[in-house]
């Protein structure tokens, strides 16, 4: 599955681990994450992820 | 030097660091010094606001002693755990163990990863609340503002925005305002701070911006953790990070070079002539000798940038080897760049700055060039052309 990289702190979302302490259980594709989440790390928003 | 009242019964007690050229380790010169700005505010309730580096503590707790007792701090509220702002908390907890320290979660972490100490910490969210009696004060988170623990206070009953890193400046000075300074200085130093620290999170800072902006606050003063306080117009320094934060820069060329025999220095200065001639202000700077943190301030209002080294050992010299990395880092939007130098063997360094340069994002406006040691008559109007051609696609 596609993992996206936070432009801003450089966070990596692996949607096999997911992000389960966010609401995003494990097997989640980052196109299913809800606008609402952000970056586990920095805070930053969905929009700054990008595909790596 | 005595605390300052900024509000009524809400003092500076922070600290002026005269002596510092180097912060951050040596990422960033600080060629006026700084100030590290911690608040205290005397309702029925004391509360600290941020604290500074921790070699000044004795004098940041002598300062607040000229107005308290320090035991009666209630609250210190931890706006981010940077050991500027939080090198103090260990010997000033020691004054007032039963104070309870204030901040985001990720600050109660970072904080415990500093100091290894067991404080009463109380973590706080976007439009949590703390009153002290007749103030109250709102907390809004700002991640990345410019750490993941980042956070504003702000106090309503005095429309007083204390949004720590933000808005500061490394700036020393024996007054507490921005309208008492000299205004040249002040503002380069603004820019200098914003380029240095805050460039790349531009997308973050325009996000909260707006939505400080929809909180519809009223804000008559801005008390940073550097430098002065903005209270004449201070949403000056707001809509001037908003203009930042756009990355929509001017069209002006900042020209960075290092340089073995001056070949490539001779190169740099028929560029910028080109760049000139073209109606485009331009700025040259040989980056072994220049303080990157000015350099770094001119590039966030120009458009173009470009980079030049002799080669050595197939490869690009090192100074602007590590400039172009800390570049990369800024992550700049809407420049165009070229590269260019000169070399004795094969060449290599023109090909490995444009590989830095498309890493990093910065599209490569037009194809680099070198030459074999010094540029003939031909060459040289090559340079000037290409400086020229550069200009011209700025405007």
């Amino acid at each position: 599955m596609q993992k996206y990289r936070c432009t801003i702190c450089n966070y990596v979302y692996d949607p096999v681990t997911g992000d389960p302490d966010g609401g995003v259980a494990a097997g989640t594709p980052f196109e299913k994450i809800p606008d609402s989440w952000v970056c586990p790390v920095c805070g930053a928003a969905k929009a700054d992820f990008e595909k790596i | 030097m005595n605390p300052v009242e900024i509000k009524p019964k809400i003092y500076w007690v922070g600290v002026v660091d005269w002596g510092v050229r180097s912060f951050h380790g040596h990422t960033y010169t600080t060629q006026r010094g700084t100030t590290y700005n911690a608040y205290l505010i005397v309702d029925e309730k004391v509360a600290l606001v941020d604290t500074v580096y921790g070699p000044f503590a004795a004098e940041m707790i002598e300062r607040i002693r000229a107005v308290i007792d320090p035991v009666k701090i209630d609250y210190v509220i931890a706006n981010h755990v940077e050991a500027d702002h939080s090198g103090a908390l260990p010997e000033l907890m020691k004054l007032c163990p039963k104070a309870k320290v204030i901040g985001t979660e990720k600050c109660r972490d970072g904080l415990f990863k500093h100091y290894y100490q067991n404080w009463d910490f109380q973590t706080v969210k976007t439009g949590d609340k703390l009153s002290l009696g007749k103030r109250t004060l709102t907390f809004v988170e700002a991640p990345m503002i410019h750490w993941p623990d980042s956070m504003f206070t702000y106090c309503a009953e005095e429309e007083l925005l204390m949004p720590n890193d933000a808005f500061g400046q490394h700036l020393a000075s024996s007054v507490r305002f921005a309208d008492q300074v000299d205004q040249c200085a002040l503002w380069e130093e603004a820019k200098k701070y914003y380029a240095n620290i805050l460039w790349p999170l531009g997308s973050v800072i325009a996000r909260k911006i707006d939505e400080v902006v929809k909180m519809n606050i009223a804000v008559s003063m801005i008390a940073p953790s550097h430098g002065l306080i903005w209270r004449a117009n201070p949403m000056q320094v707001v809509q001037q990070y908003a203009g930042w934060a756009k990355q929509d820069p001017g069209a002006a060329a900042v020209i960075v070079y290092e340089t073995m025999w001056r070949a490539t220095e001779k190169m740099a200065r028929k560029i910028a002539e080109g760049v000139t001639d073209a109606g485009v202000p331009v700025k040259l700077y040989n980056i072994a000798e220049s303080d990157r943190t000015e350099v770094i301030a001119d590039m966030l209002e120009a458009k173009g940038f470009l980079f030049g080294s002799s080669t050595h050992d197939n490869d690009m010299l090192p100074n602007i080897a590590g400039f172009l990395e800390l570049v990369k880092g800024f992550k700049p939007k809407n420049r165009l760049s070229s590269a260019f130098g000169s070399y004795g063997w094969a060449g290599g360094a023109v090909k490995e700055m444009e590989g830095v340069l498309k890493e990093a994002g910065i599209e490569l406006a037009l194809p680099g060039i070198s030459f074999k040691f010094l540029p003939d008559e031909t060459e040289y109007q090559q340079c000037y052309s290409f400086g020229r051609s550069f200009g011209e696609l700025l405007k």
